[in-house]
């Protein structure tokens, strides 16, 4: 799986790293969106699918 | 298997996409009746007091369409549900068709509150669907005077997008401070001062007693004596769960569809709620609560449709809501209760801020302006259901 974040639609709710810390970290000025594991592994793969569901703006795409 | 979705805002649509998404081979249909819209299906709805009111230029886009439906395979079936038959396993729709279920799930949401004895005339509105928000902005031009009843997150956030515009703007709120069931009694007087500092006229400790004007709004009349000019009246007094066509249904009603902790309704068969219109026991705090939050709809929607593809799963989730007032975000995690403490963390109230609420020990909520990276710490600890002293340690 891979995951990734559109910065231009990101908006700092921060859910995707509650929702999967081991896979989205928050950038320290403004809250956006890391990604810190591409691809992601197959452990942490329900984490991010619920972090995509999850995300108000609909920034995170998972492939 | 036969799976009847009524409702197409977020948690529908969300619950016939999880089915899929879980591997769920039943018949899904998706009922639609969100007014004024395309196919009855909703636009995602926060915007709409945020940019979509801000900019003449932004649009709504709907959550999903026939295309995208049926992609999935699943039917859409515009229309507006009026009665179950939990027996016969039938919806009724108006027009009188009617669709068959094995498992339904209820999905409608909520609607508008207006304020008892006001008499609907041009120029007042609610806020929910795309429809109305589009016709607030047309309504609000450039010399239009705004008056906003209703304190909550929805009336003081359209209270300060409109201002932000430079709409002059009057709000009207029966409690002594903006935001108070959301905030608390002392975060929400903070963020009232900041609301009078941006130039918002503040009538708080007093009601709504009239309208003047016939063929349109001309004024607002106050209980303590007040007239308040008005060209636009926006009506934010919260909302009722869309029950109404289940009256008589046997389903147990009490301020929305009554369930358990898998969102499976009480006392009936095959039925599950989502979204606004669902009523559960909330295993983390131990009572029934209702929550209208986007992050609800959305997390309600996963537990059901987990749920139906025989994943059982509970809804525990630590609530969320999101606010953009005030010059940033301003976010909520957990419950702020009336008397509990309250401690700013990181910043001040005047600025960017987070602060910890809770009491007899326990961290119960967190309250964060333009903070999301500060705000984290301490909602790890509120998931974790850290204690109070522990969450003051790690200011």
């Amino acid at each position: 799986m891979h995951v990734s974040v559109d910065l231009n639609v990101c908006q700092g709710h921060g859910v995707c790293h509650m929702t999967a810390p081991d896979v989205f970290e928050l950038d320290e000025e403004d809250g956006h969106a890391i990604v810190m594991v591409d691809p992601v592994p197959a452990e942490l793969e329900a984490d991010a699918q619920l972090a995509a569901d999850s995300c108000p703006e609909r920034a995170i795409t998972v492939s | 298997m036969r799976i009847v979705v009524v409702g197409a805002s977020l948690a529908g649509v969300r619950t016939v996409e999880g089915l899929r998404r879980r591997g769920s081979d039943a018949d899904v249909v998706l009922v639609a009746g969100e007014p004024g819209a395309a196919d009855g299906v909703a636009v995602d709805r926060p915007p709409l007091s945020k940019a979509f009111l801000a900019s003449p230029d932004a649009e709504a886009a709907p959550l999903t369409t026939r295309e995208k439906l049926g992609a999935l395979g699943v039917e859409l079936v515009p229309g507006r549900a009026v009665d179950l038959d939990l027996g016969a396993r039938r919806v009724g729709l108006h027009g009188g068709e009617s669709v068959a279920f094995d498992r339904l799930v209820v999905a409608t949401g909520s609607s508008p509150r207006t304020v008892p004895g006001l008499e609907p005339v041009p120029g007042v509105f609610t806020l929910r669907t795309a429809a109305d928000a589009a016709a607030i902005r047309a309504a609000c031009t450039e010399d239009a005077r705004v008056v906003v009843v209703g304190g909550g997150f929805i009336g003081a956030e359209v209270a300060w997008t409109l201002r932000q515009l430079g709409r002059p703007v009057a709000l009207v709120e029966p409690l002594p401070t903006l935001m108070v069931r959301g905030l608390g009694p002392e975060l929400g007087a903070a963020m009232t001062r900041r609301h009078a500092a941006a130039g918002v006229d503040l009538h708080l400790g007093t009601s709504v007693a009239g309208l003047e004007g016939r063929d349109r709004v001309e004024g607002v009349r106050l209980t303590d004596g007040t007239r308040l000019p008005a060209d636009v009246v926006v009506l934010g007094v919260g909302t009722v769960p869309e029950t109404g066509w289940l009256a008589g249904s046997g389903l147990d009603l009490r301020d929305g569809v009554v369930c358990d902790e898998h969102l499976a309704a009480v006392g009936a068969e095959g039925v599950h709620a989502v979204g606004d219109v669902a009523r559960w026991h909330h295993p983390r705090y131990g009572v029934d609560v209702r929550v209208e939050h986007w992050t609800n709809a959305v997390e309600t929607a996963g537990v059901v449709a987990a749920d139906l593809a025989g994943e059982r799963a509970v809804h525990d989730a630590l609530p969320y809501v999101w606010t953009d007032q005030l010059g940033g975000r301003l976010q909520v995690f957990g419950q702020v209760r009336p008397g509990d403490e309250v401690r700013v963390v990181s910043g001040d109230l005047d600025g960017s801020f987070v602060a910890i609420t809770g009491g007899e020990g326990q961290l119960r909520g967190l309250v964060g302006l333009g903070a999301v990276k500060q705000l984290m710490p301490f909602r790890r600890l509120l998931l974790a259901g850290a204690g109070w002293d522990e969450a003051l340690a790690a200011a």
